[in-house]
């Protein structure tokens, strides 16, 4: 284990602290869930969505993470009301993420992709929960919602395997 | 980066007291240790002790009270037996790999505890470049040493164990002296060394008593400044050097002798010692309040570690369920209150500290796991005030996971 200086800007501080949209949305229409306490990173999007325009009306988030995680989460929440899920699911990437949030330090990129990849799960969710198809979405997971999969798989395995085998005494 | 740095403390500009338990990390040096310091950077004594002339003789006569007293509160025979270090890393390598080196013709196996801090465990690992092997034996929930295990693992190619005397995470009080009784009964060629830098000053602690062949002990734990520590070695056991260069008063760590650190050192320790009872029963009482009161304000806590006699009397450590360790320290930095977290980020995942996992807690509770230390320059008015802020802060940021992650 190292440890990392971790000199957070005012912007991620400011979010960290008064966090927009925070809370559980009793009449979301869609809820999608990345990340598990295990990778001590976790964050659930509730998305209003207008069915006939499909636009994002209202994002809300929680969080179980750092400090990084809970102002990522914040901020997509803010980037993407009044998007529609194309113009999310295109134009809203990790990078575009971290940058909006004025840079993160490179050990807490991931945390950006994992709120991303929660809003594609979400996204990709509202379709398939209605049993349709758009054509501006790729049937392959993008890189950011392999990345929450790889990071869930990663820390289940780690968990299971509390203490690996080569390591234990004789 | 710095930029961001000088924006982060302005935050804390409000702040209206300060209380800091990050003693693992670091320490306050209290200005009675630093006053003491002082002379030795230019006004006597800052020759260096291995020259003819007055300002190296004065060195020479200070470090050698120095020596006498550090191996008085260790317990050692004699003061040749106390090598200072550079710190507790330095120490700890210098035992593992100058033991190795010096004993490769006797066996190849290094034997330690699942729970050793990272400076043996790594410095472990790293013999196995050069041939050795590293067997480690289990603890139980508590941090204890499964004896069996390690009366299983000693055998003729058993050249070094280390276990630590208490260990720097959980507090657990190890029985050393039963350790290496399991150890020289099995093979009494095997060196023993324990890393003492939490009992040193905490516990009654003496290397005679114990029958170590090695103990490391560090300043800062003990609110000396940091950049200075010691090995213990008994007289008669073999170790190489592990770095080279002039050797002075020392033959094991070469280099100009850091003389006001050395003092640093020296004062802290007899402060520590000078009323160790009255000491350690004002250490525990202010711990035992800030553990009490945490566990009476706030539900889904889980206290690591043993209690009761068999923890060392400065160690709490508690993990916060459904609160992440990292946002914890950070929303508690912002109040006045300096802690640090079990766990540490890494590029993909929040890495649990080895010691929990290795007690069996869950990834999610080593998580939110917090480690706090109390010294005897805390007062009751710290831990009051700790008590008032620290629920807030775990609150606001349960509030903040809200429904993730339940069931």
């Amino acid at each position: 284990m190292s440890r990392i200086p971790l000199p957070y800007n005012a912007k991620v501080m400011d979010l960290f602290r008064n966090p927009k949209n925070l809370g559980k949305m009793e009449d979301a229409t869609i809820v999608a869930v990345a990340g598990n306490p295990a990778c001590g990173d976790m964050i659930t999007f509730y998305l209003k969505i207008n069915e006939q325009t499909l636009v994002i009306e209202k994002a809300q988030f929680e969080s179980y993470g750092c400090a990084a995680n809970i102002a990522t989460s914040s901020i997509v929440t803010e980037m993407i009301k009044g998007l529609t899920l194309e113009a999310t699911w295109t134009d809203i990437t990790w990078q575009k993420v971290t940058e909006e949030i004025g840079g993160l330090p490179s050990v807490k990129f991931h945390c950006g992709v994992l709120a991303v990849g929660a809003l594609k799960r979400a996204i990709r969710k509202y379709f398939n929960d209605r049993g349709s198809e758009s054509a501006w979405m790729p049937k392959e997971n993008t890189f950011e919602e392999k990345q929450a999969l790889e990071e869930e798989e990663l820390a289940n395995t780690l968990s299971k395997r509390l203490k690996p085998e080569e390591e234990k005494s004789p | 980066m710095v930029e961001n740095v000088k924006e982060l403390l302005k935050l804390h500009e409000e702040i209206t007291h300060q209380v800091y338990l990050d003693n693992e990390n670091s320490s306050i040096v209290p200005q009675e240790v630093v006053d003491t310091m002082l002379p030795y950077f230019n006004k006597i004594a800052y020759g260096n002790p291995t020259l003819t002339h007055k300002p190296g003789w004065e060195a020479f006569e200070v470090i050698m009270n120095s020596f006498q007293k550090i191996s008085k509160y260790m317990g050692a025979k004699i003061l040749e037996e106390i090598t200072f270090t550079p710190g507790e890393s330095e120490a700890n390598n210098l035992a593992i790999m100058g033991s190795c080196f010096a004993q490769k013709e006797k066996g190849k196996k290094i034997v330690i505890s699942e729970i050793e801090p990272i400076n043996v465990l790594h410095a472990a690992e790293m013999m196995k470049k050069f041939g050795f092997t590293v067997t480690k034996i289990p603890v139980d929930s508590d941090g204890f040493l499964n004896m069996e295990k390690l009366n299983e693992a000693i055998d003729k190619e058993t050249i070094f164990v280390s276990v630590a005397a208490v260990n720097n995470e959980l507090g657990t009080i190890q029985n050393i002296k039963e350790a290496v009784q399991i150890v020289k009964d099995k093979n009494s060629q095997a060196l023993f060394h324990t890393d003492a830098t939490d009992a040193y000053g905490r516990i009654p602690f003496n290397v005679q008593n114990l029958n170590v062949d090695l103990a490391t002990v560090s300043s800062y734990k003990i609110q000396g400044p940091r950049g200075i520590g010691a090995l213990y070695l008994r007289e008669g056991v073999d170790l190489d050097r592990i770095i080279e260069g002039q050797i002075g008063t020392q033959k094991l760590w070469p280099g100009i002798e850091n003389t006001p650190l050395i003092i640093g050192f020296t004062k802290a320790s007899e402060l520590a010692f000078e009323n160790f009872e009255v000491n350690v029963t004002k250490i525990r009482c202010l711990r035992d309040n800030l553990v009490d009161g945490i566990f009476s304000a706030l539900p889904d806590l889980c206290f690591n570690g043993p209690k009761g006699e068999k923890r060392s009397p400065d160690n709490a450590n508690v993990s916060f369920l459904r609160a992440e360790g990292e946002a914890l320290t950070i929303e508690l930095s912002l109040k006045g209150v300096y802690l640090s977290s079990g766990s540490a980020c890494s590029r993909r995942l929040l890495q649990p500290s080895h010691v929990l996992v290795a007690i069996g807690r869950r990834f999610e509770e080593a998580h939110g796991s917090v480690l706090m230390k109390t010294t005897r320059y805390h007062t009751e008015e710290d831990i009051a005030y700790v008590l008032e802020v620290l629920p807030d802060a775990v609150n606001r940021i349960r509030r903040i996971v809200g429904s993730t992650g339940v069931e």
